[in-house]
């Protein structure tokens, strides 16, 4: 047993603003509904599932910090205030890991410098930048200690997990957020799906907050697996060995989305698992670095309410590495 | 597993037995180790991209020859600082080796080059695939992995102009919490549009020459580069009987969240950051023999940066501070680690480094900017580097004892 606990869950998705929302489309099950994105210079809008606009302005959104926030900001800062809660928090250390990253305000200033760059705004470059997402967390919450925003394929989530864990056990920190978030935008869309066709990008956030136990029967993080990269390996072999060294536990929470050229790995790598199974992305779509917290976020729920004592993470990220955690009913 | 990780002992020390750079000084150490001792300025108008309609025309870039058809620029620059460093390390090929690097772009100019594809003839594919994958710093991270034939986790640290930092100092606690033996680690970025219009529109660039901690300075100037570190355990490093460089002995690092492109003017994570730094090294920060400040040249920086200088050592008047940024630019997620080495430089060749640029020191310096090439025998040494974002990280260095 490892001494670090979930001390909130925290989500932004395609289902919705909040937790609840997330929940109440996986508990349904069925998928949320698919957007258009315009793509311009063809007639041939691209399939993504966005965030909807909340029903209530989240609060946050005041803070002058996010007046100009990007997509992912705001759904990196929601999510990462709904995992903290109420927890006050000495030494806070915040984890914020993308892939695509702020892809809308950088399409949009490199539009304008391609247009003429004296123009250029000087409010959307520094929105540009990977930690810009972090940044806003860390002054919306006021916090001064380490800040780290990690770049990866999706997998990395668990890898910054891990992390945050490890800062947590050291003493480090005196609890951690680890976050991940994107958004979705037509350059994005259009890249993953000169790969695989059928490819749903999806947008949103997911954040955790780890923290020391504190009562019996909390949700522990009992393991994190090696990062099993692609170098000199294919995606299938790595997935396999991330399989093997994650052993067993009660419920799978995998990262199948119904695309068949890119599920295969993942598939092959857990053939032999018969039992509970529960596959966000089928739901709410290719969510990237967001995708990851949410398959956490299942596994976390389902252990919180009793519907198992362990869960498994599967993480086959597209193209760097794959990682799985297991959490357990402490 | 990545975790639990098991708890060490005590905590180990960490050598650096390699390293390696480019930068607009110059390919590998000796280049550069010169560029640097003397004072050299390495700008010159910009080559590599259409300044024609900004405020700023000059950069320090890096002369390259031609690398592989599919291999962009910051790659290049990854893979020559690498080979530097792996062949000074004597390493070889392994199946568990940490690789933590720093970079704000990775790829940046191949994601131009699709964009301007993708609008200007639609549908067109070719080429589009080929940029797509080898944008992303994790497949640069990748194929440096298969070059030098070594397997293991890959960090990716995105913390703007602290990245490099950030990155050492992440490596350098995996070895001295006793998770990795050996940990390959740095910093890299290439010049792109993007970010050169980027730093030009918020009218960071200096539209004369970068001048840091001048009381006349007029903002930054870009470079390009890479620095790589081969990091491991002391006694590993004994062990083999490899030259020890240097001991990477303490990190810190902090968050301001004052503002996302403004310091706070009191430099107050700057302070904290090199305070954490000095005490994660076991010293007093009066043990502190030379200063290698972040020093951008823009006002705001510099005047932060030395208030939290002059509060963290108290009476600073005689410590020696030089920005080399005066001489190879700001090398945003490259800096931190391009500056680690020139410190590894300061120590194991006994020079400071001058800010030559700088022609009238600001008031607010309470500290001895090095301004001409310095001979001195530093023992223990401070590198500092801040970012957009608010991320602050600070590395002491010393001569191994």
């Amino acid at each position: 047993m490892t001494g670090v606990v979930i001390g909130g869950i925290g989500a932004v998705s395609p289902a919705g603003w909040g937790l609840k929302a997330l929940r109440q489309a996986l508990d349904l099950g069925a998928p949320c509904p698919v957007q258009k994105l315009e793509r311009p210079g063809l007639n041939k809008p691209l399939d993504v599932r966005l965030v909807p606009a909340p029903a209530e302005r989240p609060a946050c959104f005041q803070h002058p910090r996010l007046r100009r926030g990007s997509a992912i900001t705001r759904f990196a800062v929601s999510a990462g205030i709904e995992a903290l809660g109420k927890n006050e928090v000495a030494r806070l250390g915040i984890i914020t890991c993308v892939m695509s990253g702020c892809v809308q305000y950088s399409r949009r200033f490199y539009h304008e410098v391609l247009d003429n760059p004296a123009s250029a705004s000087p409010l959307l470059f520094p929105e540009t930048v990977f930690n810009a997402p972090a940044s806003h967390l860390a002054s919306v919450l006021g916090n001064v200690s380490i800040n780290y925003t990690l770049v990866g394929d999706p997998a990395t989530f668990l890898q910054g997990l891990a992390l945050g864990a490890a800062w947590v056990d050291a003493d480090r920190v005196d609890g951690c957020l680890v976050v991940g978030a994107e958004e979705a935008d037509w350059v994005t869309s259009e890249s993953f799906r000169m790969f695989y066709k059928g490819f749903l990008l999806a947008e949103g956030a997911g954040a955790i907050y780890l923290r020391k136990p504190r009562v019996e029967s909390e949700v522990a993080l009992q393991c994190v697996t090696d990062s099993h990269n692609y170098s000199g390996r294919s995606r299938a072999e790595a997935a396999k060995a991330m399989r093997t060294q994650l052993g067993g536990g009660d419920l799978l929470v995998d990262g199948v989305q119904g695309v068949r050229p890119y599920d295969r790995a993942e598939i092959d790598a857990w053939l032999d698992w018969k039992t509970q199974r529960i596959s966000p992305k089928l739901v709410l779509g290719e969510g990237l670095m967001a995708a990851s917290p949410w398959q956490c976020i299942a596994a976390i729920d389902a252990l919180q309410h009793g519907r198992c004592s362990s869960a498994m993470v599967s993480v086959v990220g597209c193209n760097q590495q794959a990682i799985g955690a297991q959490f357990v009913r402490a | 597993m990545l975790f639990p990780v098991i708890k060490p002992v005590s905590q180990a020390r960490v050598a650096i037995t390699g390293a390696g750079l480019v930068s607009a000084l110059g390919i590998g150490w000796r280049a550069n180790a010169e560029g640097f001792r003397t004072g050299r300025v390495a700008f010159g108008p910009v080559t590599l991209f259409d300044v024609s309609r900004q405020r700023a025309k000059m950069a320090a870039e890096v002369r390259l020859a031609g690398g592989a058809e599919d291999e962009d620029r910051a790659s290049q620059l990854l893979m020559l600082a690498t080979k530097e460093a792996w062949t000074q390390a004597r390493w070889n090929p392994s199946d568990n080796l940490s690789l933590v690097l720093g970079t704000t772009s990775g790829g940046m100019s191949l994601g131009e080059a699709f964009y301007r594809q993708a609008i200007t003839t639609p549908g067109q594919r070719r080429g589009q695939p080929t940029r797509v994958l080898h944008y992303q710093p994790q497949r640069q991270a990748l194929d440096l992995a298969q070059e030098f034939g070594f397997a293991g986790p890959i960090t990716i640290i995105a913390n703007a102009c602290a990245s490099g930092a950030n990155a050492i100092g992440h490596a350098f606690e995996l070895v001295r919490s006793g998770r990795a033996e050996r940990v390959l680690t740095g910093g890299y970025d290439a010049l792109s549009h993007l970010v050169f219009a980027g730093f030009d529109s918020l009218q960071a660039l200096s539209t004369t020459q970068c001048r840091p901690f001048d009381a006349a300075r007029d903002g930054l100037s870009l470079g390009e580069g890479a620095a790589m570190l081969c990091l491991e355990n002391l006694e590993h490093a004994r062990g083999r009987g490899v030259k020890i460089l240097g001991e990477l002995a303490g990190y810190g690092a902090a968050s301001d969240p004052h503002h996302l492109t403004q310091p706070d003017p009191e430099g107050s994570a700057a302070f904290q950051a090199m305070s954490a730094a000095c005490e994660s090294a076991g010293i007093a920060p009066q043990q502190i023999d030379y200063i290698n400040a972040h020093g951008t040249g823009t006002p705001l920086n510099d005047s932060a940066e030395a208030l939290a200088i002059t509060r963290l050592l108290g009476n600073a008047s005689r410590l020696p501070v030089s920005s080399t940024k005066a001489s190879v630019g700001h090398l945003l997620g490259a800096a931190g680690a391009i500056e680690a080495v020139v410190c590894l430089m300061a120590i194991s060749e006994g020079w400071l480094p001058p800010t030559a640029t700088t022609r009238a020191t600001d008031a607010l310096c309470g500290f001895a900017l090095v301004r001409e090439p310095t001979r001195a025998e530093p023992q223990c040494v401070l590198s500092n580097s801040f970012g957009f974002g608010g991320a602050n990280a600070a590395l002491v260095l010393r001569r191994c004892q």
